[in-house]
This record gives structure tokens, C-alpha cells and sequence, in this order.
């Protein structure tokens, strides 16, 4: 299901199969978010997902920053809510906020 | 994140073993911490690896400013694990729905005909007596066991020995007074009144329940509320002792 290990099983068979592959997780909440902290979604080099981040309002603009950090190996802090100023593209619809740690699995 | 650091996230829980992975946010250094060791460039520093124990204690992941440097804590603890004693037919229900709901399931029955796995596709199935399943299983307290068989030979032992284990739930599938007659036979082999009173009998929340299905979400429905109670107490903050 969408438990955290069994993200972390699908980014390793990614891995082992010799993909890039990169790990966002959900580090900090405010509010009413969808999914609580430690909640991670792995994406590998061609978009593909496994687990969540949100109730799918963010996942589109994580995925573009995974693709970037597997390019480059560098982490990146994003923050997503409703002060954001791209809230009409990537808010979060229940009004909360959420910072989102992505990293690439070296 | 580093594939060793992975690795290491899947062995522990094939090991039911409580590990907190703390990552630097500003260049994503990595530390893992267990209950009595710890590896990693963050291990080496003693206040990320008591912040990291202290999170693992109350099962919250979070991030903490220490040393003016921004860690993120990720606790992963094992899966709570429901034990089925019972492939019966309500067992065929609850097993799949437990699972769905990211419970580490296994259905334990010692007659051949019942634990099959083909009668219980995608979860473990154990043909044994329940006592001698439980011990070589060890039950601890993020494990849930519910009996099923209505045989008081086959749930009897499995009670007795889930009442002498650290379980955070045992539910027992029977009316009042096949309850009643449990609490006696079970007297009788040293079980106390107060021991007797941890078990969920008759089983599940009273929601009407009457076929299989139903009475498997009565169940799950009770499992759910008493973990989330037992994780409550333990976030709650403590009172210093004096």
C-alpha cells in the first residue's frame, strides 16, 4: 500500500534496476494537510510515482523537482500552501501548508 | 539519500526492529538510529542522536533545529501486526481488509483443510497451534490478536498465552455467555478476573454487525480506535517524575 517502507521498496527495486531515482517526503505541516509528516512519494527518471505527498494537489510540481534533483544530485526544500504564489496551480485546496524535502537516492 | 541508507530502512522492518533516519536539510547528511546504536556522519553528533531516540519513543517524525542546523527526524517503526487465530470465514474477510489497512497480517490454524493459502492469498499463514505460533512470533505491543475458531480448544491456549504477552489488543469472537464460560475455563488455569478483562469479548464494536464482512469492520473499527488511544498516551507529554 502507500506505507512509507513499501515506498522505499519500489524506490530500491528502481534503484537495483538502474534508474535514477528520487525520494520526496513531507517534513513539516500547518494545518490541514491530506498526509501527515514522513509521508513520502518516490518518482523515478521517466515521472513514474509510488506513494503521496497530498491528496494529489502537489504531486505534479514535486515530480518536476525530483527530475531536477536526479539531474543534478542536489536536495531541495519546497514549500507549498496557500500564501504560495502559484496557489491556483499547486495549492493545497484544504487550505493548509506543507514543506517537502526531495532528495536523489545516491 | 544514500542506497546503503535504503538497505538499511528495509532490514529493519523485515526485523520489526524501530530505526529513525535523520537527514540534514541543508546538504542532506544522513544518520540512522536504533534503540542501541547508531551509524552515519549525524550519529556522531549526541544531541541528533537523543533527539532522534526521543522521537522513536513517541513514533512522531519531525524536524528540530539543533545547533542552528535544520534535521529531520523520520521515525520508522514497524507495521502494527494482526494475528487471525482461525482461517474461518471471517478470518477471509478481516484479513484482507487488515491488510489494506497496512496491518502485518497472519492467520494461524492448525487444521491442514482451514490454513491453506489459497484460502488467504497475500498474507502469511500458519499451520500450528496458536501458542506454539505466538511464541515463536513473539508478540509485542504493536501486535493485535483476535480468535475466531469458537473451538475453546483452539482459542483457550491462544488467549492464555496472548494475556501473559505484551499485545496492545486481543479480541475473542463469541456471545456473552460463551464469554462468561471462557472467563471460568480460563480461571481455572490461573487467568485473574482483572488479566480476563483485556479481552475484547464479545468482539468488536456493536455496529449491528451480521455477516462476515461486517463483522470484520466491527473489528478493525475496535483495533483502530484502541491503537490510536495507546498512541495518544504515549505523545501525550509526560509529567517529570518527582
Amino acid at each position: 500500500m502507500s506505507d512509507a517502507l513499501e515506498v522505499l521498496d519500489q524506490v530500491g527495486k528502481w534503484k537495483a534496476s538502474g534508474k535514477g531515482v528520487a525520494v520526496a517526503t513531507v517534513i513539516t505541516t500547518w494545518g490541514s494537510s491530506p498526509r501527515p509528516v514522513g509521508s513520502q512519494l518516490g518518482v523515478d527518471d521517466s515521472g513514474q510515482m509510488v506513494g503521496s505527498v497530498s491528496g494529489g494537489c502537489i504531486e505534479g510540481a514535486v515530480v518536476q523537482e525530483a527530475l531536477a534533483a536526479i539531474k543534478d544530485g542536489q536536495p531541495r526544500l519546497l514549500d507549498f500552501g496557500v500564501t504560495d504564489e502559484q496557489a491556483w496551480d499547486v495549492g493545497l485546496a484544504c487550505g493548509g501548508k506543507v514543506q517537502v524535502f526531495v532528495e536523489k537516492v545516491s | 539519500m544514500r542506497s546503503e541508507t535504503l538497505a538499511a530502512l528495509q532490514e529493519a522492518r523485515t526485523r520489526r526492529q524501530a530505526v529513525t533516519l535523520a537527514t540534514r536539510l541543508s546538504d542532506g547528511a544522513e544518520g540512522l538510529i536504533y534503540r542501541d546504536m547508531a551509524n552515519g556522519t549525524l550519529a556522531e553528533d549526541p544531541a541528533v542522536v537523543s533527539a532522534a531516540r526521543h522521537a522513536m519513543e513517541i513514533g512522531r517524525s519531525e524536524t528540530v533545529d539543533i545547533g542552528g542546523q535544520k534535521i529531520f527526524l523520520n521515525v520508522y517503526v514497524p507495521p502494527p501486526r494482526l494475528i487471525i487465530v482461525g482461517a474461518v470465514h471471517i478470518a477471509q474477510s478481516l484479513a484482507p481488509m487488515a491488510t489494506m489497512l497496512e496491518f502485518d497480517v497472519t492467520v494461524v490454524d492448525p487444521r491442514g483443510a482451514w490454513a491453506t493459502a489459497n484460502r488467504f492469498p497475500g498474507v502469511k499463514v500458519i499451520q500450528d497451534w496458536a501458542d506454539e505460533a505466538f511464541q515463536a512470533m513473539g508478540l509485542d505491543a504493536s501486535t493485535a490478536v483476535v480468535t475466531l475458531t469458537h473451538d475453546p480448544k483452539l482459542d483457550d491456549p491462544a488467549l492464555e498465552s496472548a494475556l501473559k504477552s505484551d499485545a496492545f489488543y486481543i479480541g475473542a469472537l463469541g456471545s456473552r455467555r460463551t464469554h462468561a464460560k471462557r472467563r471460568e475455563r480460563l480461571g481455572e488455569v490461573g487467568i485473574t478476573d482483572e488479566m480476563f478483562s483485556r479481552i475484547h469479548g464479545p468482539v468488536g464494536l456493536n455496529i449491528g454487525a451480521k455477516s462476515p464482512a461486517e463483522i470484520a469492520v466491527s473489528i478493525l473499527g475496535q483495533i483502530i480506535e484502541v491503537r490510536a488511544r495507546c498512541l495518544e498516551a504515549l505523545s501525550a507529554p509526560k509529567v517529570a517524575a518527582a
